[in-house]
């Protein structure tokens, strides 16, 4: 961001009197030199960078919430079990809380940096099998949920782009805007309440079987259609204004080819940054929809460590969510450097 | 609000935060050339549905009385999980209490924890912004790099941990809603800062020799608040949302607070029995959030037409 050659840096004192050349044409000889591996690489480099520095960030942010959170350690270590003396001195032995802070942290810096996420405090196993056990599924749900939303979202986006049928149009925008608006857990009641318990179609609740996984993935589903449906239709809008669309149009092609061939390549450009947007999404909402469901998962795994302030696990939680999301979108953007070539020149 | 002010989403260094940093284009480019073209004189029936929902909402939060003369906290035995009819509007719940009057003194509840958290999400983010647009290059870049972090997280999420360090209940709602979606407004804040920085007034103003600190309060501070309102009014929306899953799960106000979150999560257990107690507070968020956006969405499209 302050990258932007536009964001006035070069003459912030005003000694300057002849502005600088723009970037892009300062550029050009040194690129003619080493074009293909400099120019590709560099912006590679610099998202990874990001990527590992943001992961620090959070890591560290992460650690000094839990520095922060009122209540001694030792406390949540013993929590209900026999205290003394000597079990606490034990404890503090144990988890090497007599070391400076600065060492603690370094320490788990460290133990981070090899896949180490610690030991849980209530349940007093490794919060790596804690995780590891409950990621499927939930990953199951997340992922039924994603192909699910996007493929409404493309449906009700491709199905009314356009100025044709503005009944249908107008419809399904309100649509999508009551969806985006209404809490997760709202959608969910409903479902539950008219087709598991009125008509008694699904299971109310559990992980059992493809049923088990309908209305949940569902009710994860329909709040990321409405937004994924509004910005592919808005792309989808624009991309049919475009001078490629007349021509398009004028070799005789069907409109439906129109749209799908040319037109959707250019929407779905913007929508392909959503992907982390998408990931927290599904992140967030699986511990809503897992709650409302019963399902086992990240999510419950989440509000029990939160309630019981089991902090490595919540901290487990964060730092992994937080790594998701600097893959998700830093794989994103390079797919986006890859789609769109216009992106690689500059 | 195009996607280039926001700085984030139009380089593929973005990391687009919330839903609601996308909520900005999606209306912005929505049928531009139509929306001018004569049709701002139409009443739109839609728009004056919402702003007549908000003003009941807003009756409810300042003066529940006169909506309602029950006790939202009066429970009868005698009348449990009674189904909506005149007596009760909305029916009753699992303690015989009026879930109309929850609902209505759960206004008071919903809409403080979302105001208070935007307010506090806007002031920060603006300063913040305004820090990161003006400061030296390194201490824009961790600024910068700062927000990037918090909004890796799902917004969600933050607010758990920021609930789990300082425990349940509406202050750490407020300041854990406030905080992730503090980004949004902070980036916005930024791009406006490093546009009017370059304009032709803030020059003109250092030529007269302004003090740093005026220069900052009278010329630019105005002009970088200039579309946070609206923004704010949609984050709004975003914010109640988010502070009604959080109850939900049980973080924010404990019971009997008539929280629409809340009464959701308690009325959830008699779903098979009684379904206005847990479906009618859900609408009530609905109706809140989507009057809120329609609203905010006619602002920006006004606020863009004004601004070409």
């Amino acid at each position: 961001m302050g990258r932007d050659p536009a964001d006035g840096r070069g003459d912030r004192d005003g000694t300057r009197l002849r502005p600088e050349p723009p970037a892009r044409l300062r550029r050009v000889p040194r690129n003619r030199l080493r074009r293909v591996p400099g120019t590709r690489l560099r912006p590679v480099l610099r998202r990874l960078g990001t990527g590992a520095v943001v992961l620090w960030a959070a890591a560290t942010a992460a650690y000094l919430a839990l520095l922060a959170a009122p209540g001694d350690t030792v406390d949540s270590i013993v929590g209900d079990g026999a205290d003394s003396p000597q079990i606490r001195a034990q404890v503090v032995a144990e988890w090497g809380l007599d070391r400076p802070e600065v060492v603690q942290y370094l320490d788990y810096l460290w133990r981070l940096a090899h896949g180490d996420l610690g030991r849980s405090y209530l349940l007093q196993r490794p919060v790596a099998e804690v995780v590891g056990d409950q990621l499927l599924p939930t990953l199951k749900l997340a992922l039924a949920a994603a192909v699910l939303g996007v493929a409404l979202a493309l449906l009700a986006s491709a199905g009314t782009a356009g100025s044709r049928r503005p009944w249908l149009r107008r419809v399904t925008s309100t649509t999508e805007l009551v969806l985006v608006s209404t809490p997760p857990f709202l959608i969910g009641i409903v479902l539950l309440s008219l087709l598991s318990f009125r008509f008694g179609l699904f299971p109310v609740a559990g992980d059992r079987g493809f049923a088990a996984l309908v209305l949940p993935a569902v009710t994860l589903a329909l709040p990321i259609a409405g937004l994924l449906g509004q910005v592919l239709r808005d792309g989808l809008d624009r991309a049919l204004d475009e001078p490629f669309v007349v021509t398009a149009r004028s070799r005789g092609l069907h409109e439906r080819a129109v749209l799908v061939r040319h037109a959707l390549r250019h929407a779905l450009l913007p929508a392909v940054t959503l992907a982390g947007w998408l990931f927290g999404v599904l992140l967030g909402g699986s511990v809503i929809v897992e709650q409302v469901f019963g399902r086992p998962g990240l999510g419950q795994v989440t509000l029990t460590a939160v309630t019981g302030k089991d902090m490595p696990v919540v901290l487990a939680v964060v730092v992994l969510s937080a790594a998701g999301y600097v893959l998700v979108s830093t794989a994103a953007d390079l797919a986006y450097l890859l789609i769109d070539p216009r992106l690689r020149r500059s | 609000m195009s996607l280039l002010v926001d700085g984030t989403s139009a380089a593929p260094t973005g990391a687009p935060g919330q839903p609601g940093v996308l909520a900005a284009p999606v209306v912005a480019g929505t049928r531009r050339g139509r929306t001018t073209s004569g049709r701002r004189t139409r009443i739109r029936p839609g728009l004056v549905a919402a702003g007549g929902f908000l003003a009941v909402v807003l009756l409810a939060v300042l003066w529940p009385a006169a909506l309602t003369d029950v006790d939202p906290l009066a429970a009868d035995p005698f009348a449990v999980l009674r189904p909506p009819d005149g007596a009760h509007w909305f029916g009753t719940d699992h303690l015989g209490r009026d879930v109309f009057a929850r609902v209505v003194y759960g206004a008071r509840h919903s809409l403080a924890i979302g105001l208070a958290a935007t307010g506090l999400a806007v002031t920060a983010g603006v300063l913040l912004g305004l820090l990161a647009g003006l400061a030296h290059r390194i201490a824009d870049e961790a600024l910068s790099r700062t927000f990037d972090a918090l909004s890796a997280f799902p917004m969600l999420l933050l607010a758990l941990l920021f609930v789990a360090v300082a425990g349940p209940g509406t202050a750490s709602l407020i300041v854990a809603i406030g905080i992730a979606t503090l980004p949004h407004y902070a980036r916005v804040a930024r791009a406006q800062t490093l546009l009017v920085r370059r304009a032709g007034y803030v020059r003109q103003a250092v030529a007269f020799g302004s003090s740093r600190f005026r220069l900052v309060l009278r010329h630019v501070l105005p002009n970088v608040v200039g579309p946070v309102p609206v923004l704010a009014v949609i984050g709004l929306g975003e914010a109640i949302l988010v502070a009604s899953g959080l109850s939900f799960l049980g973080m924010g106000p404990q019971p009997p607070s008539p929280e629409w979150g809340a009464m959701l999560s308690e009325a959830r257990n008699y779903l098979r029995v009684a379904w206005w107690g847990a479906i009618l507070p859900g609408v009530a968020v609905t109706l809140t959030v989507v009057s809120l956006t329609v609203l905010g969405r006619h602002l920006q499209r006004r606020f863009d037409g004004r601004d070409g």
